[in-house]
């Protein structure tokens, strides 16, 4: 147990958000103490309104049973509501059942959450008249359902319409109010609005829009028994829900002299102006936004975690958010500013026979809001456009038609999560099908992708099903899908994104010492683990030998297995070897020396592989260092994040259409190439003339040879998803080709996060900037070349020169017992 | 058998490579692992520094799987079964962080001490007994002739 207590008031998804968070940073830092007003342990509040529409049951939606509090030594008190705290003496003062309780404390989070606007009307504390905020009213609502016959819900947003579709589901004759002429007007323009509410209507539902409340009416049994608009119309109701907007609830905050601006006002690090007390989620305002979906709420409580733990590194700076309806089978999202305006332009699909409405929000060249109805599939790409603000300029004329960052393999083609029915395989690669996923969503509360993949192992391999579990999160999520954060932690022993550790490698400290080491590297950067992980090392040893060349030492212990054997691993422990042929030719003299190896180590398989090189498969670790002796040959890399292979077709020397002798270019390009390494594998091809045999338009860098010169495409993929390369510049001769296509690869060597293949990087980017790098700015390519060359000039051949290579000869070398 | 070893003795002789803050090593009494390794007849196996650093080799058996020997950044050894619960991949090619060891097959993080997979994976490496002293490795005669 710890020495210091905390106390949480407020035992919702937020708070308990943060003690989670907490637990995992600093299990034993804190004796901690729950307060919660509800009976229930926490539960996920989202979940309420498929509870109400009878499609999932309330003990489905608990998120942490009283066992979980028990394991981890917290003190929980339920149905128990704090009345004061004593901010000198530090004690919170609670009323529970049984009667008064004291809480001292060390620090102290509020998660109070907020209270339902309860419009100011005659007749709003009759029976029957409900808001829409917890399990009791939830409960209140079915048992009405079942006896009466007529709802009215107040307020056309998000909340009114789950309340009024759960309802009608339940059997009951709902008609929504809503003051404004259209439904959901925060989140929606006016068409999308409409096909909302035709679609409403199709189920049943019914609106009295532009009408405004004057007073609730009572029946002879003293229970609501109508809603009186001000027009003059009296709609019936047995059943009245308000939900016209929520409130920070902030009496206890106020009462003890905190200060709060619609909200508890808090600064970057979720503190109140009592820095002993910390306030988390609906109750808080921070920068003037007072927050009301989940997705911003966990930020904050891995922000507060963060504090609480000490680490102090992290800040919260605001959340975009973006909306999903959960009524099953309608479909629309909306984002940012929607509406649009003065400066912005907007791109509109309008579809109203298939119900399928678009909008897309443009300022500056970049997207600014989205808004989509009954085709949302590509919601979670614009949505990350956004928070990345990004320029968009040279996608723009696609941009309609979205991208979904889905793979074409693996999963039938398939992008269209919810129209997969819930046998139907998701991620192929690990055998996870849709219904498992959509389970684990549901029973074990999770929020992000991360947590899919940690639970299901669902996206958690290949990644090419990233955007179906997505869309399947944002499905049974709705708006509360916490997509993945603007900036991405390199692993879980940092907080810090690649970019950030890429600037700290290449910015000298102020005494002009660098980071050339690993351990340096993680010591400046305040990793929380003493040596890294999996994840991080071989990230980070890429980025030193990248930045500094010559100076930052490999360190072949953050390197996968194939990169410190340099071989590639086969399933059953053995290794392939592929060794070099200069542009994919070959000759007699080596096809011998390949043969006699075969034999006199006993390769079972030799194989030719896709990059036109020949692959011996089966060898023995132990065997590796007499079998490239004996190859006789440079190696071929083929285990590396880094230059590959340069394919090539006949060309001009032998074919009779060919332009270009792309074999000498090619070889040309994989002599000045070679021993690179990179964020991750590179491959090109160079074809003689447009027919393209070598397949150029699907590689890193496709070099396509015309009667006039050599046209160069960049960022092709021919993996997961099928990516055509982008046309960069056309050049005439064989050094200017080595020029573009070698500044083109620093620049991804410099720029490109580990892991991340040109495709990625070149959209991450946009092509317009590395235009700007290689095409606009001449000296700058020369020198982007200039460095490539300097850093590959006195790279060993790790084969034949394994002392400089740094290979620990040990690894070849068993132990056996006398 | 369990390894409840005492492996931690060669923090002691061992300096870190880098020089860098470790975390306290929690060194078990000498006393209390001899007395829990009683009967064990020990075997001297190699020297601690024939193993790598934040790496490992790999033990040939006469009869049964090979034995992957690891060594933490700060120094401890550990013995496991050469074959990850998952598909059998010889964890001795993973990378070794902390007290775990990444497979190099597909990445199942396994406990160095316990052989236990991280959740969500389940699914456990056998440990062998391990011990140093005098700056070997020693390790159980017993065990390591036996077959699978």
């Amino acid at each position: 147990m710890g020495t210091q207590k905390l106390v949480l008031i407020g035992n919702g998804m937020a708070g308990v958000r943060t003690i989670e968070e907490l637990l995992a940073l600093a299990p034993e830092r804190y004796e901690i103490t729950v307060f919660g007003a509800e009976p229930h342990p926490n539960y996920n509040r989202i979940l309420l309104s498929p509870v109400l529409a009878g499609e999932q049951r309330l003990e489905d939606i608990v998120l942490n049973d009283r066992e979980w509090y028990a394991t981890h030594g917290i003190a929980l008190h339920l149905g128990c509501r704090v009345v004061d705290v004593d901010r000198r003496r530090r004690v919170v003062l609670a009323e529970g059942p049984q009667g008064p309780i004291e809480a001292p404390y060390d620090r102290l989070i509020l998660a109070t959450g907020s209270q339902p606007f309860m419009l100011p009307v005659p007749g709003v504390d009759l029976p029957g008249v409900l808001a829409y905020r917890d399990i009791a009213d939830t409960d209140a609502m079915i048992a009405a359902a079942a006896r009466y016959r007529e709802a009215v819900v107040i307020g056309g947003g998000l909340l009114g319409l789950e309340a009024a579709n759960g309802l009608r589901a339940r059997g009951m004759d709902v008609t929504v109010v809503h003051i404004m002429p259209t439904l959901m007007e925060r989140q929606l323009d006016a068409e999308a609005a409409a096909l909302l509410r035709g679609a409403l209507e199709q189920r049943g539902l019914k609106f009295a829009l532009a009408a405004k409340t004057e007073a609730l009416l009572a029946g002879d049994d003293g229970r609501v028994a109508g809603v009186a608009l001000a027009d003059g119309r009296t709609l019936p109701a047995q059943l009245v829900v308000m939900a016209v907007g929520i409130r920070p609830e902030t009496t206890l905050a106020q009462k003890i002299g905190l200060h709060c601006n619609r909200g508890v006002v808090v600064d970057d690090t979720m503190q109140t102006y009592d820095p002993r007390i910390y306030a988390v989620g609906e109750c808080a305002n921070h920068r003037g936004i007072a927050y009301g979906l989940v997705a911003p709420l966990f930020e904050m409580a891995k922000v507060c975690a963060n504090h609480l733990a000490h680490f102090g590194i992290g800040r919260y700076t605001g959340s975009v958010t973006s909306t999903k309806l959960k009524v099953t089978g309608i479909d629309l999202f909306s984002a940012g500013d929607f509406v649009g305006g003065e400066g912005t332009e907007c791109i509109t699909l309008s579809d109203p026979i298939a119900g399928v409405y678009k909008k897309l929000v443009i300022k500056d060249e970049k997207l600014v809001g989205a808004c989509l109805y009954g085709d949302t599939a590509d919601g979670g790409w614009y949505f990350k456009l956004l928070r990345e603000g990004r320029s968009v300029a040279d996608v723009r004329d696609r941009l309609m038609f979205g991208e979904t960052n889905l793979g074409d393999t693996g999963h039938q083609g398939q992008n269209k999560a919810f129209a997969m029915p819930d046998a139907a395989e998701v991620c192929g690669c690990n055998g996870v099908c849709k219904g498992t996923i959509v389970e684990a969503i549901k029973t074990k509360g999770l929020f992000t992708l991360e947590e899919v993949r940690k639970s299901t192992k669902a996206s958690a391999s290949c990644g090419s099903c990233t955007g179906l579990v997505e869309q399947i999160l944002m499905n049974a999520l709705g708006s509360d899908y916490s997509a993945a954060p603007k900036k991405k932690a390199i692993c879980g022993c940092t907080e810090l994104g690649h970019d950030e550790v890429r600037r700290a490698i290449r910015t000298p400290a102020a005494d002009g010492t660098r980071l050339l080491t690993l351990a340096d590297t993680m010591a400046a950067l305040e990793w929380r683990t003493p040596d890294g992980c999996a994840t991080c090392r071989p990230a980070l040893n890429y980025y030193l030998i990248s930045t500094w060349p010559r100076e930052a030492r490999d360190d072949p212990r953050a390197r996968f297995v194939n990169e410190r054997m340099h071989a590639n691993i086969q399933k059953d422990g053995t290794y392939s070897v592929i060794p070099r042929m200069w542009g994919g030719e070959t000759s007699a003299s080596e096809l011998r020396r390949i043969a006699d190896v075969v034999d006199r180590y006993a390769i079972p398989t030799v194989k030719v592989t896709g990059g036109q090189r020949i692959d011996l498969l089966g060898v023995k670790g132990e065997d590796l260092p007499a079998v490239w002796k004996a190859l006789d040959m440079p190696s071929g890399h083929a285990y590396a994040k880094g230059l590959r292979t340069v394919k090539t077709c006949v060309g001009s020397e032998w074919c009779r259409f060919g332009t270009q002798d792309s074999t000498l270019m090619g070889k040309q390009l994989e002599r000045d190439l070679w021993r690179m390494y990179a964020p991750h594998k590179v491959k090109l091809a160079v074809s003689g003339c447009p027919r393209n045999c070598a397949e150029a338009g699907i590689k890193d860098v496709g070099v396509i040879g015309v009667d006039s010169g050599w046209e160069l495409y960049v960022a092709g993929n021919g993996g997961i998803r099928t990516e055509v390369a982008e046309f960069l510049v056309k050049v005439t001769t064989h050094e200017e080709v080595l020029e573009y296509a070698g500044a083109f690869l620093q620049l991804y060597r410099e720029e490109g996060w580990y892991l991340e293949r040109t495709v990625h990087y070149v959209k991450r980017v946009g092509l317009d900037a590395v235009k700007k790098r290689i095409l606009d700015d001449a000296a700058g390519r020369r020198a982007l070349h200039e460095r490539l060359q300097w850093s590959l000039a006195e790279e060993p051949d790790p084969w034949h020169d394994r002392a400089r290579a740094g290979v620990d000869e040990r690894q070849f070398a068993p132990l056996s017992i006398a | 058998m369990r390894a409840t070893v005492d492996t931690r003795e060669a923090v002691a002789m061992d300096h870190d490579e880098h020089g860098r803050l470790q975390p306290a090593p929690r060194t078990v009494p000498i006393a209390a692992a001899a007395a829990s390794d009683a009967g064990l007849d020990w075997l001297d196996v190699c020297a601690v520094d024939d193993v790598p650093l934040q790496g490992a080799r790999v033990l040939k058996r006469p009869r049964g799987g090979d034995v992957a020997l690891f060594r933490s950044a700060a120094g401890a050894v550990f013995a496991l079964l050469d074959r990850c619960p998952h598909k059998g991949g010889p964890l001795s090619q993973g990378i070794v962080f902390g007290e775990r060891v990444a497979c190099p097959l597909h990445n199942w993080s396994i406990g160095l001490a316990d052989g236990q997979a991280a959740a969500p994976d389940v699914g456990c490496a056998r440990p062998f007994a391990v011990r140093v002293a005098d700056g070997r490795v020693w390790m159980d005669a017993v065990q390591l002739r036996a077959a699978d």
